[in-house]
């Protein structure tokens, strides 16, 4: 059994070992036991995926060809981890609170949701990351032809490199399509994934730790005659070019946050933002172990290995030619985990950002509509997704054979980094700046990419494969100041610096320039202001019109994406939070924003956005919103209008308490001095009635006559009891509004008549003066009731009118639709400070002659009430005057 | 209206941990500063001196990264407020 079958074996069972921790992760977190997936660790670990084969092979060629200088593809990250505090927990929380699925969505989702951003950002970064999966399927097959070159036995020769490269993207196509879009989940998170490149994160850091501690222990003695032979070596004089050092530390830092599989484990599979406090020293400590042995590996490889190995390989031909096949086997595993963690997660969140950027609208579109189409959305998701890996991979692999393998690994790496680099001035600006905008960022990216693409890209297949020798020579169309590797005439600096130096700053510069000269939409302004000042408010911004939007429509459309028990379940929670039953809510603002989140989670929200708004019709920024846009402290001002408008309706409340309050004291007093009023009234006729009652028991030999008189004064005084009785009785009656109106017809003169009879009519000392003709009246209401009013009034003006010659005048008009008699007498009338209260209940003015209980106008006012009309004291009529009012459809002219 | 309620002075562990917020700002500064001193040293060092060096320098950032972040609560969006868990730490 050759080396290489073991090795071909040991690998095999690696794959299945990784396929059954995914699985079983899998399993744990969707059965809710998975604890230990979501520990700070876990997070610490995945992030690890930085370290590509790119580290475990490159750093040591890289350090082997160039020092110390490898050290800061790993400072800048570092770096970064340790400032966590001012920006990834700022991208963490806005990827939390906007349901962010990867970099390209960060982006189009801070300009305004803007799929034209999204689709840019997602092709640089498939460019950009195409020649990386390239390097990695390069690594893992130049290291089998290691082992094969150093087999003894190798019978078979050297194994078919082309072939190789393709079972191995096959196999991790396969991996990444299984474990990578096995749920549309809500967050994208990817358990399995996560936990299997932790597992190889703990692989790839102890097969590095395991070989350097053989160089140092095993084929050196020991760290002190190990720096002895680094001083000894080739690489021994610490010399770095500063631009170089500067330059790649910033680069790497800035890949480091804008790399789309770093986003992936750093953003979208964060699960918890208080890991990144662990991460911050822990990952920077995984860093400086995987970078420890680095230069030690190299040095003594240079030493002891022939000269034209190629460096890139010394994790692996130094254990080899020193005789130990395990060790080799497990540096061997270290760099397929390397290889293969980096390949799985580009893979899935290029895909994602494929299928949501690019397949998606493309799919939206052909289909025209979302709330029309037939089948279920998230198979077609789950397709394009699927699609994208194997795509990307293939891509990869095509990459790998175009090229033929040929470059260094370090310098795809930094080419590909340069790259992504791209991003960082307009995520920068995005979650820092409010003024950035739109059309800034798409121009920024424009420049920036073009010129990474011209500068360093393109020229890095070499003279005559892409760009002719002569752009190399003499620059584009023959303008020596557009020379590839000398832009604007910047002579003999680094490639790689150059070219980051004039993509960077022209992409920064043209973002802010177009950012200050162009002017944002409002749901541009309204993502800046959520993204910038996340920690003050992590609402969601652009709030939906309701109404048009059709609530069964969006539940068809949810099913479709989210599957039907989730929309289902989410659609009915929404009815019941709105208080109405069933499956479908009314389609408010509030509602559909958090539909739109959750879809965003499953397609992005370029996507989600326009899938609602197909159905829903358009977004608007309501006034509430553009407060938050226009000042920073619209949540201090929307709580205060709040507690105004709440304090405002309290002091009406409580005003509103008071008046019932008073009243209520006022109707309590009253009710006090009616009842003292009634035994009052009652007590006078009953003291007269006991007093003679007894004079007549006691007294012996009265006369007839005095017995008579005694006698009468008892009646009269019974009688008046009783008429106060009767008229309480009515009053109450009246008031509690128990008595029936008979409804009549009649003239008003034949009430006025009776009414005139019923009181003595007008006599010598009290004349009545009537206008007859005006009273042909005929009129529909209580009739007695009425008549009763009159002589009340009638019987008021003989009582109490104290002129020489007393007369009474009734007058008759109609006016304003009312029917309006008047009772003026010619006496002294009515004081001004009594008019207010004769109409109260035992009112009397002043010492009359004539005793009264002074219930009669009380009485009076609770009927004409009762008809629908009126009775009140007219002031200013030379005399006592009374009017009486009634509605005139009650009234009819006589025919 | 904003500035008129927040305290002048702050209540100890909250006075910490705002001057914790500094120091983890500043970190990253002060790293991009160490690591870039070699650079003073070029043509005269040894690889290996430099090498221990660098490496000294990111045992010392991971630790102090480890020490501020203790005292950092990533939900404390707000200064003013007080969080009770602070009161436990040391």
């Amino acid at each position: 059994m050759t080396i290489l079958n073991v090795l071909i074996l040991v690998c095999l069972s690696y794959v299945v070992f990784l396929f059954a921790v995914a699985f079983a992760a899998d399993r744990a977190a969707r059965m809710g036991r998975g604890a230990w997936l979501r520990s700070p660790v876990v997070y610490t670990l995945s992030l690890s995926i930085y370290c590509t084969a790119w580290t475990f092979y490159g750093a040591v060629g890289f350090a082997a060809r160039s020092g110390l200088e490898y050290l800061t593809i790993y400072l800048g990250p570092s770096l970064v981890m340790i400032g966590w505090w001012w920006m990834l927990r700022k991208m963490v929380r806005i990827g939390r609170s906007q349901r962010i699925t990867s970099i390209a969505d960060m982006i189009s989702s801070r300009f305004g949701k803007s799929n034209l951003l999204a689709v840019f950002v997602t092709v640089i970064a498939v460019i950009g990351t195409t020649p990386y999966i390239a390097l990695q399927l390069q690594s893992v097959t130049l290291s089998i032809n290691a082992f094969a070159q150093a087999d003894p036995a190798g019978g078979g020769g050297m194994p078919n490199t082309q072939s190789t490269a393709f079972v191995i993207a096959m196999g991790l196509a396969l991996f990444t399509i299984v474990f990578g879009t096995r749920n549309l989940d809500v967050n994208e998170r990817h358990h399995g994934v996560v936990i299997a490149i932790a597992v190889e994160a703990v692989v790839k850091l102890f097969a590095l730790l395991a070989v350097g501690v053989f160089v140092v222990w095993g084929l050196s003695d020991g760290i002190g005659s190990t720096l002895d032979r680094i001083d000894a070596s080739s690489i021994a004089t610490w010399d770095v070019s500063g631009s170089r050092w500067v330059g790649l530390t910033m680069l790497s830092a800035a890949a480091f946050l804008c790399l789309p599989r770093m986003f992936q484990v750093m953003v979208v599979e964060n699960q918890d933002e208080r890991h990144l406090r662990t991460a911050s020293w822990a990952f920077p400590v995984y860093l400086m172990l995987i970078s420890l042995f680095v230069v030690p590996i190299a040095a003594i490889g240079l030493e002891l290995l022939p000269s034209n190995s190629n460096p890139d390989l010394f994790v692996l031909t130094l254990p080899l030619t020193a005789g130990q096949d395990e060790l080799a086997i497990l540096s061997f595993l270290g760099g397929f985990s390397s290889a293969t963690s980096m390949v799985i997660v580009a893979a899935i969140a290029l895909s994602t950002m494929v299928s949501n950027h690019i397949v998606m609208p493309v799919w939206l579109r052909l289909t025209g509509g979302t709330a029309v189409v037939s089948g279920d959305v998230r198979t077609v998701v789950l397709r394009a997704r699927r699609l994208s890996i194997a795509a990307i991979v293939f891509l990869g692999y095509l990459y790998f054979r175009v090229s033929g393998g040929g470059a260094a690994l370090a310098e795809i790496g930094l080419i590909s980094f340069a790259g992504v680099a791209q991003f960082l001035p307009v995520l920068l600006g995005g979650l820092f700046w409010r003024g950035a905008t739109r059309v800034g960022a798409v121009t920024g990216l424009s420049v920036g990419s073009l010129l990474w693409l011209y500068c360093l890209f393109l020229p890095s297949f070499g003279p005559g494969v892409i760009l002719p020798q002569y752009v190399f020579d003499q620059g584009l169309f023959g303008l020596s100041w557009l020379r590839p590797y000398a832009l604007f005439g910047a002579q003999g600096m680094d490639k790689v610096v150059h070219a980051v130096m004039w993509s960077m700053s022209l992409n920064a510069l043209s973002f802010i320039v177009m950012s200050l000269a162009s002017f944002p939409k409002p749901v541009e302004r309204l993502q800046g202001a959520q993204f910038v000042n996340v920690f003050e408010h992590s609402r969601t911004g652009g709030t939906w019109t309701g109404g048009l939007a059709q609530s069964e429509d969006l539940l068809v459309m949810s099913q479709r994406i989210l599957g039907a028990p989730q929309a289902q379940a989410l659609f009915s929670k929404a009815a019941r939070a709105q208080g109405l039953g069933g499956f479908l809510p009314e389609p408010s603002p509030d509602f559909l924003q958090t539909l739109e989140r959750e879809l965003s989670g499953s397609v992005g929200a370029a996507t989600a956005h326009a899938m609602i708004s197909q159905i829903a019709g358009g977004t608007a920024v309501s006034v509430k919103d553009l407060l938050a846009v226009a000042d920073e402290t619209a949540q201090i001002m929307e709580y205060s209008s709040r507690l105004e408008a709440k304090s405002a309706e309290q002091a009406r409340t409580a005003r509103q308490l008071r008046e019932v309050n008073e009243k209520l004291t006022q109707i309590s007093v009253q009710k006090d001095a009616f009842l003292s009023q009634v035994s009052h009234e009652l007590r006078t006729p009953m003291t007269s009635i006991r007093a003679f009652s007894e004079i007549l028991r006691d007294a012996k030999g009265l006369t007839s006559e005095d017995k008579a008189k005694y006698s009468s004064i008892i009646h009269d005084e019974a009688l008046r009891l009783t008429r106060l009785l009767d008229d309480l009785l009515d009053l109450s009656v009246l008031e509690s509004g128990q008595i029936a109106m008979n409804s009549q017809t009649g003239l008003l003169s034949e009430t006025l008549d009776r009414a005139v009879a019923a009181t003595g009519g007008a006599t010598e000392g009290f004349a009545i003066l009537r206008a007859p003709e005006d009273e042909q009246i005929l009129l529909t209401t209580d009739l007695d009731r009425l008549s009763q009013v009159f002589i009340n009034l009638i019987a008021n003006a003989r009582k109490y009118c104290d002129a020489e010659a007393p007369e009474l005048r009734i007058r008759t008009k109609r006016e304003n639709g009312m029917l309006i008699v008047d009772f003026v007498d010619n006496g002294l009338g009515i004081p001004i400070d009594h008019q207010s209260l004769i109409f109260e209940k035992f009112a009397r003015v002043g010492e009359t002659k004539a005793g009264g209980a002074g219930l009669g106008l009380a009485i009076c006012r609770e009927i004409m009430t009762r008809l629908g009309g009126g009775v009140s004291y007219i002031p200013g009529q030379g005399g006592a005057a009374f009017r009486v009012t009634l509605p005139d459809v009650q009234a009819l002219a006589a025919q | 209206m904003n500035d008129d309620q927040r305290p002048v002075f702050l209540e100890r562990h909250t006075y910490r941990r705002r001057r914790m917020k500094d120091a983890a700002t500043l970190l990253p500064l002060l790293g991009a500063a160490l690591i870039s001193i070699p650079l003073l040293w070029l043509g005269e060092a040894r690889t290996a001196n430099v090498m221990l060096y660098l490496f000294g320098v990111w045992v010392l950032l991971a630790v102090l990264s480890a020490l501020i972040s203790r005292h950092l609560h990533t939900d404390d969006a707000s200064d003013a407020e007080k969080d009770p868990q602070d009161v436990s730490d040391p």
